[in-house]
């Protein structure tokens, strides 16, 4: 530690601290504009300037390492004049512009103008003008107002992963733009905004909508990925303004993923369901919230009197709440109905009855930073889980070794040690191959449960140079992303992975799909002993019938199940669907909906998520619903009072959450994502035909995210188009840009062709979750090309 | 894009830095492929970001930093005249005058002929020497007086 004077007072800086890290700790104020605590230093700002004793000219706090005995003075005549003379210097070009700028009120150059700039200028030259840019469909620029502190660009290089902008030119001609006029992509871009300490990045769904004294600060978490971000919901005239982050150390620290941060547009949407709606002789007719339920309670009762209790499911969106989810299977399961469950774009099912626990992300997120080794299997890190990947990023930075197997060889901007992109059917024979490379490493017995299927497999170096990178690197960790999980053979990958952990001792994790994953779980939203998965209820199983009566929470079955195809099918055949939802369903979708309840998305009602590192997380309504729409809770509650079940007499949210987390409650000890003695089966090592890649695009993931106008317009939004190697292409005769006919099962969809020479052979990726791929079917399996 | 002759330049500048820092022979792969191409288009700098595996934002920054970098097309001879402090005061301003009168152009032109092409540069280190000029950026003219820089011109006209 080394020991400093600032202002008088004695600190201690840990080594390679500077003067800065030293004022902090202090609490001593330093105004600055580049310094930034998750970036590197620039020191080009030079706001920090502070006197050294026995140091001849200023110099600047941020940049300056303490050394021993050094004392620092941040308010010495030398050290304001300083200040005051660099707050002169950035006044000279900038406009004043606040009246009409969006940043006006939140700006650190006209906070620290009011303290440190004079009240007129001496400058009479003409100033100097940049032209704005277009930065893509999240950032508005000003780029006159940009006081060249490159945080922006420092952050894509650093945080993102992606240098998209950069300082052209120098001098009084420096300017930050991007490369011959591309957008920003990132999907962490929005930070950037934060970032920008004056009005030159602001963001463009908000511009000119509010100022920012206007809107009142509500805190609330993130219903989209596993990470449960911490989020602060700005809020005018009972409508949601913007959405920042709110600063969680050990969760998103002071980002904010596009997703999170954009999504917001979602709520405000045109397509939201304002009012309980029942069809009758075919037409959609608006009605009172007591016909409805009355229409729901007597259609559930009545279906189930015909086929009994068994022919009741229920299906949920894993971005729900405990509480919704919690009543939504107390519902069906006191109705007499084991059938209810939250993975719909789970299509492997086999291992239910060996599964330990609740799947979770297996440690905590900060120690994800302190990893050696990781091994990611079946996921584009950087779009399911943007603030996860951030983190694996840091870990690579300070040395850490990331191995993948997955069957799409997108850039997760960081460097990869070892990875292996393989077709889908082959995830579990590379899985078997690095099981039995980390078995001979250690010299250990392979588990009887999957040693004859692995020992048929022989071992390539790239499967033992990742055992290796496992085994030698510590703490090392495997992760399990959204794609394995949507795998065809996902019990299969998920026991290969889990002995390979137990090898190598690395950690073993499943990355939380969405908001709630881990929650669905631990509340139930799960099949028992005798109930039906999402599979069996949605028709995909040939040894279980579907039901007759379906209740859909916050689900868009279309978009949010592994095979839409037949998911429609068999809702279309159903008695009786009713749907809990916060939109009107889309206009596209085939209409098998029966009754639709207008919900109150996460903004409107209280809740509780768990997130994929199992923290329980409780939010309140931070708007009142719109129109006719109720939390989800209450309409079950209403429900189950009109079936006149038992113990649905829930007066707060605060009951409903007593229910679920009983005060002897430890969620962690549920968390387990072993399988207990789940035999694998032969491991394919072959496949005949094309199969489908059809991941889940970043922007369709769920039902908010889905109508985020300005989301919807990034690049990570584009329409679906059929990729495939340039030597499938060839031997279909057809050129990247041909439309294609692409068909599964009775469904086809005209796609243009588009090539990437990094998917495995004879492997066709066409994005699922999206109204141009919706008539196709699973996620994965046959899909066939044709030449048009 | 470019030729094997002048990547065969630009690897053995690579060659002087550590593997993972190849980026470090960015200054020089630019000059290479300004003198095969004449100037940097966009597909240039991108080709050489990629080469060096840097993003193309990164090779953009150094090639606007530096004003020997051409990002427009240029004529045969570019004639770059210091304007600087010291010339300026021993005839840089005249130097640059006479060369406009001359061809007929300003700074940041070129002749109708694509012969010339005129720029404003900045201290080439001379000042004794002042008013200097260069000559695409490899030959240094000094001491350029009215008759000396109608010597150049004639000679280069050839």
């Amino acid at each position: 530690m080394t020991n400093i004077e600032i202002d008088g007072k004695q600190v201690s800086v840990s080594p390679g601290g500077t003067v800065m890290d030293g004022a902090r700790q202090l609490g001593i104020y330093i105004p600055y504009f580049c310094y930034h605590k998750k970036l590197s230093i620039a020191a080009n700002c030079r706001m920090c300037l502070v006197q050294v004793e026995k140091a001849p000219k200023p110099m600047p706090a941020c940049s300056t390492p303490a050394v021993e005995g050094m004392k620092v003075s941040t308010h010495s005549a030398m050290a304001v004049a300083s200040q005051k003379g660099q707050m002169e210097f950035l006044l000279i070009n900038h406009p004043l512009d606040c009246p009409i700028c969006d940043q006006g009120g939140e700006c650190q150059l006209q906070d620290l103008s009011v303290g440190y700039g004079a009240s007129t200028s001496r400058y009479t030259e003409p100033k100097r003008v940049v032209v704005n840019k277009n930065l893509g469909p999240l950032i508005s620029t000003d780029m006159t107002r940009c006081i060249l502190c490159t945080r922006c660009v420092r952050f894509g290089q650093e945080i993102a992963g992606i240098m998209e902008l950069g300082v052209a030119g120098r001098g009084e001609h420096s300017e930050i733009l991007t490369f011959v006029g591309n957008t920003v992509d990132s999907e962490l871009s929005g930070n950037m905004i934060d970032l920008c300490p004056v009005g030159a990045l602001v963001s463009k769904p908000f511009r000119y909508s509010a100022r920012t004294w206007e809107l009142s600060r509500r805190r609330s978490v993130s219903p989209h990925c596993g990470l449960g971000s911490n989020l602060v919901v700005q809020i005018k005239q009972n409508r949601v303004m913007r959405v920042l982050p709110r600063e969680n150390e050990e969760i998103n620290e002071c980002w904010l993923s596009d997703k999170d941060r954009f999504s917001y547009e979602g709520l405000n949407s045109e397509e939201r369901l304002t009012t309980p709606m029942i069809k009758r002789d075919g037409q959609w007719q608006a009605c009172d919230w007591q016909t409805a339920l009355e229409f729901v309670a007597t259609g559930l009762k009545a279906t189930k009197e015909k086929h009994g209790a068994q022919s009741l499911g229920a299906l949920a969106s894993p971005h729900s709440t405990m509480e919704e989810l919690y009543l939504l299977q107390k519902l069906v399961r006191t109705m007499g109905s084991g059938n209810v469950d939250h993975r719909l774009r789970q299509s492997d099912f086999r291992a239910d009855k060996q599964s330990q626990g609740t799947p979770w992300l297996g440690m905590k997120l900060t120690e994800i930073t302190q990893l050696k080794s990781a091994l990611v299997i079946g996921s584009t890190l950087r779009k399911d889980h943007p603030l996860i990947a951030q983190r694996l990023r840091q870990a690579v930075k300070q040395g850490a070794q990331l191995n993948l197997i997955n069957p799409v060889d997108d850039d997760l901007l960081t460097k990869v040690t070892n990875q292996a992109i393989v077709a889908p059917a082959m995830m579990a024979a590379m899985l078997a191959q690095v099981l039995q490379a980390a078995a001979e490493l250690k010299a250990v017995e392979i588990p009887a449960a999957v040693k004859n299927a692995v020992n048929a497999i022989s071992v390539t170096d790239g499967a033992r140079a990742i055992a290796a990178s496992l085994i030698d690197n510590k703490p090392a960790a495997i992760f399990l992303g959204n794609l394995a999980q949507h795998h065809p053979q996902y019990a299969d990958i998920h026991v290969l992975a889990q002995h390979i952990a137990q090898i190598t001792e690395a950690s073993f994790g499943v990355l939380g799909e969405a908001a709630n994953s881990v929650g669905a779980y631990l509340v139930g939203a799960v099949p028992g002993t005798g109930g039906s998965n999402a599979a069996q209820m949605l028709g995909m199983s040939a040894t279980a019938a579907p039901c007759q009566a379906y209740v859909l929470l916050n689900l868009e079955t279309e978009f949010d199940s592994h095979n839409p195809q037949q998911a429609l099918k068999t809702l279309a055949a159903a008695e009786l669907v009713v749907m809990l939802s916060a939109y009107k369903k889309h206009a596209a979708s085939i209409d098998y909906a029966n009754v639709l309840l207008p919900i109150a998305p996460f903004t409107e009602t209280s809740g509780t998520f768990i997130s994929t590192e199992g923290r329980v997380q409780s939010f309140n309504g931070v708007v009142a619903p719109l129109g006719e729409a109720r939390p989800a809770w209450k309409v079950l509650r209403v429900l189950g009072n009109l079936l006149q079940l038992d113990g649905f007499d829930y007066e707060t949210p605060e009951q409903v959450r007593a229910e679920i987390f009983p005060a002897d409650n430890d969620v962690s000890a549920r968390l387990d994502n072993r399988l207990n003695n789940f035999a694998v089966g032969e491991i394919r090592q072959t496949s005949a035909g094309l199969q489908r890649i059809g991941e889940v695009p970043i922007y369709q993931a769920d039902p908010i995210v889905r109508r985020a106008e300005s989301l919807q317009r990034t690049h990570d939004a584009a329409a679906p188009a059929a990729w495939m190697p340039g030597a499938l292409l060839d031997r279909l005769g057809v050129q990247a840009g041909d439309t294609v006919k692409v068909k599964q099962g009775d469904g086809e969809v005209l796609l243009p062709a588009a090539r990437d020479d990094k998917l495995p052979a004879n492997c066709v990726r066409v994005a699922s979750a999206h109204p141009l791929t919706m008539a196709l079917g699973a996620m994965f399996g046959d899909i066939t090309v044709e030449k048009l | 894009m470019l030729s094997a002759e002048t990547i065969k330049k630009i690897d053995h500048e690579v060659a002087k830095y550590p593997a993972e820092q190849k980026q470090s022979a960015v200054m020089s792969a630019l000059a290479f492929a300004q003198d095969e191409k004449g100037w940097l288009a966009n597909e240039t700098m991108d080709f050489i970001a990629h080469y060096l595996g840097m993003p193309a934002i990164a090779v953009y920054e150094v090639a606007t930093f530096y004003n020997m970098y051409n990002l427009q097309p240029v004529g045969k001879y570019k004639l770059t005249v210091c304007t600087n402090l010291p010339c300026a005061l021993s005839g840089g301003n005249d130097a640059a005058a006479r060369l406009k009168q001359k061809l007929g152009i300003g700074f940041n032109q070129t002749t109708a002929d694509g012969k010339f092409t005129l720029k404003e540069g900045e201290c080439m280190g001379a000042c004794g020497d002042a008013p200097v000029l260069l000559v695409n950026n490899k030959r240094m003219c000094s001491f350029m007086s009215d008759a000396k820089i109608d010597q150049l011109l004639e000679e280069l006209s050839k």
